[in-house]
């Protein structure tokens, strides 16, 4: 029987930034499936032309209301790099801990309020506050553990007020930071009970071979700075991004596409998880096992299974980075960075893949060129042709219009995307 | 959700709520959901009918309309009219729709397609000049900050629901700084805004000890030459507080006098 199919998703929810899904299939043959982002260009790499380097975590922060952390520390580490400074042991452990709250925070933020609503049949996560009270006191408790611990390191849940380049500005009182402890170890529990809730979820079966592209650990399961690896087997060093990236344009999106070894590429945690699977702690792997995570996954819808390892896997950490902070002595907050001629990399894994800033400076240490690339933008081709793949073989397996358009809504959910990061 | 509201024997509407993104990072919507202790109760105050970035369900039936983001396209300006013609309370959220925020820093170049040549080389992108939402219909109330501060949200909030007037401070973040026994961060070499700046965020960022960046725009009576030679007092180089001074967009009127003096050093000369 040949098939037809049309669904046309305007601006999709639950997603962060404006996109369109675009699928037509008549008698049998994919017409069109389009992943569009129409989300209004913001010109990031020119504003900060001309600035002096202080500007550029304070602006760049900016780009992402949801990883405003990490955008600030991918900013302050191009610019360290740059002007040939290494943080100190104390700063590089508090930026880690900060950054691994921001990861906690979004991947709940996607789990619970983003994804969940397509699991259990609502359009989003409002109508639980009245039928499943737990379940969102729950999310709500563990979101909140990590936006707090986020202004309590970083000064501000949202645009970080604490950090600059060679270091912070203050640093966390240790009694104060000892306090978290207790929220987190009941912060595993509630993940546990989380893991248990998504494994009752019918996770589309749903697979199309995949590059994954994220740093490379060296002993950690890696968040900030290293090198750069994909599935296909390049490597290369976070200098080199640009080689990892390869940026183009298409005319139907504002934001840029990527490609490395095939046409298309993903990041990720689903792609950290491939790629650094044995590096994660104990406590993650056996979360992977009990929800049936197996590297090497390439089924995108897995990611969200990912994310949430990735939450066991950060809160076990950030227990353990607290208590070598609190057996530490305490260091200056701040060492003064001296601008110097040169350019800089900043890689870091930002809750929705890797993510770089590259800035070259004048001798003043004023910006003559930037360059960020983001999660989302390299995602984009590779969501791009999951529609494609998917609504062929749905379409073949006799699925009509309304779910072929909710299973690409929840395809591009599943990859979290950042739409508005995404058109920097 | 909690019962029917009440004050002063008085039931409480609840009104219908709708939020919306133009350009912008979409932080300040997702400071509603950050604010995870009092969410229920926010939620038990008003209705949320529109709400992309968190619901799949859109209504066009709604009283007041939260939106954030700055204009910089042509569609843009449609979906705005659209929004104001639906609300009879548009609310400019966060400091983008208040005053473009820092999407506006691309007006400074003298060559208006030279930043997007310098992202999209010759690929044509179609963008306008960032500019606040009045500048294409009326606003009814301005709540800035980047990021909003949710506590003073929901105070709004809750005066609108009660049918009080809204007022914001008009004294500078200075007077919230000394109050919270904060070191004047001049004193240290750091440049900052606080005694310009309109308060009522209780001093986020100098309380963190980084000099204010004027997000909220300015207090009354702000004078701007003063500070900046104020600063030169301390050895704070005018280039440092200039940049501040554009950062956000809430200083754009007095800004050109100043350009007047002191023209933007950037690229996009060519």
């Amino acid at each position: 029987m040949k098939v037809s199919v049309n669904a046309s998703i305007h601006h999709l929810s639950r997603v962060e930034g404006h996109g369109n899904i675009e699928i037509r299939i008549k008698d049998g043959m994919v017409e069109t499936a389009r992943w569009d982002v129409v989300e209004t260009p913001r010109f990031f790499e020119a504003m900060l032309v001309g600035k002096l380097w202080e500007n550029a975590p304070w602006i760049c922060g900016r780009i992402c209301g949801i990883c405003s952390i990490g955008h600030t520390l991918a900013s302050i580490r191009a610019i360290e790099n740059a002007f040939g400074f290494a943080p100190s042991a104390q700063t590089a452990r508090l930026r880690l801990l900060l950054k691994h709250m921001e990861t906690l925070q979004s991947h709940i933020l996607h789990l619970y309020m983003l994804s969940a609503p397509d699991f259990v049949g609502t359009g989003s996560v409002f109508p639980l506050i009245e039928s499943e009270p737990d379940i969102i006191r729950r999310a709500l408790s563990l979101k909140m553990l990590a936006n707090d611990l986020c202004d309590f390191i970083g000064g501000r849940r949202l645009h970080p007020t604490k950090t600059v380049a060679g270091g912070f500005t203050m640093l966390p009182d240790k009694a104060g930071l000892e306090e978290f402890l207790p929220r987190l170890i009941n912060a595993l529990k509630d993940l546990h009970i989380t893991a248990e809730i998504f494994k009752t979820f019918d996770i589309p079966d749903f697979a199309r071979e995949t590059e994954y592209v994220s740093l490379k650990g060296n002993g950690n399961y890696p968040f900030i700075g290293g090198d750069l690896v994909s599935s296909d087997g390049v490597a290369k060093k976070e200098r080199e991004y640009r080689a990892m990236t390869n940026e183009y344009i298409v005319p139907h999106s504002t934001s840029k596409w990527s490609r490395l070894s095939r046409e298309s590429f993903a990041v990720g945690a689903l792609a950290r998880f491939n790629n650094n699977f044995r590096l994660l702690n104990t406590a993650a792997r056996e979360t992977a096992s009990m929800l049936g995570l197996k590297p090497v996954s390439h089924n995108p819808f897995m990611n969200n299974i990912a994310q949430l390892l990735e939450c066991v896997h950060v809160v076990r950490e950030s227990m353990d980075l607290i208590m070598e902070h609190l057996g530490s002595e305490t260091s200056a907050p701040r060492v003064r960075v001296e601008p110097r001629e040169g350019a800089g990399v900043g890689a870091v894994e930002v809750p929705r893949g890797i993510l770089y800033h590259s800035y070259s400076f004048d001798r003043d240490g004023r910006i003559t060129a930037c360059d960020c690339v983001i999660p989302t933008s390299q995602n984009n081709a590779n969501i791009h042709m999951d529609i494609a793949e998917l609504a062929k073989r749905y379409a073949g397996a006799g699925y009509k219009d309304y779910d072929i358009g909710l299973l690409a809504s929840m395809l591009v959910r599943a990859y979290d995307p950042c739409i508005s990061c995404s058109v920097h | 959700m909690a019962g029917k509201l009440s004050y002063l024997g008085v039931e409480l509407k609840r009104p219908r709520a709708a939020f919306f993104d133009f350009t912008g990072c979409e932080g300040c919507q997702l400071q509603i959901l950050n604010e995870e202790e009092s969410l229920i109760d926010f939620l038990s105050l008003v209705e949320v009918v529109n709400f992309r970035e968190a619901m799949t369900e859109a209504s066009d039936d709604y009283d007041i309309a939260f939106v954030e983001g700055c204009v910089t396209r042509d569609d843009e300006i449609q979906r705005l009219n659209k929004i104001r013609s639906n609300a009879n309370i548009l609310v400019a959220f966060g400091s983008c729709a208040c005053f473009g925020g820092v999407n506006q820093l691309k007006n400074r170049f003298p060559d208006s397609k030279w930043a997007e040549k310098s992202v999209y080389g010759n690929h044509p992108v179609e963008t306008r000049k960032a500019e606040p939402l009045s500048k294409h219909v009326v606003v009814d109330l301005n709540i800035p900050g980047c990021p909003v501060n949710k506590k003073e949200v929901e105070e709004i909030v809750l005066n609108l629901v009660l049918g009080k007037s809204v007022r914001l401070p008009c004294y500078p973040v200075c007077m919230e700084c000394k109050a919270n026994g904060v070191v004047c961060l001049y004193d240290m070499g750091e440049p900052c805004l606080g005694p310009v700046t309109r308060a009522g965020c209780g001093a986020w960022c100098t309380k963190a000890g980084t000099g204010c960046w004027g997000c909220r725009g300015p207090a009354e009576d702000c004078n701007l030459e003063l500070i900046i030679s104020m600063a030169e007092e301390k050895g704070i180089p005018e280039e440092a507080m200039m940049d501040r001074i554009e950062c956000f967009g809430g200083f754009a009127q007095k800004l050109g006098e100043l350009r007047g003096k002191t023209p933007p050093k950037a690229g996009g000369t060519g």
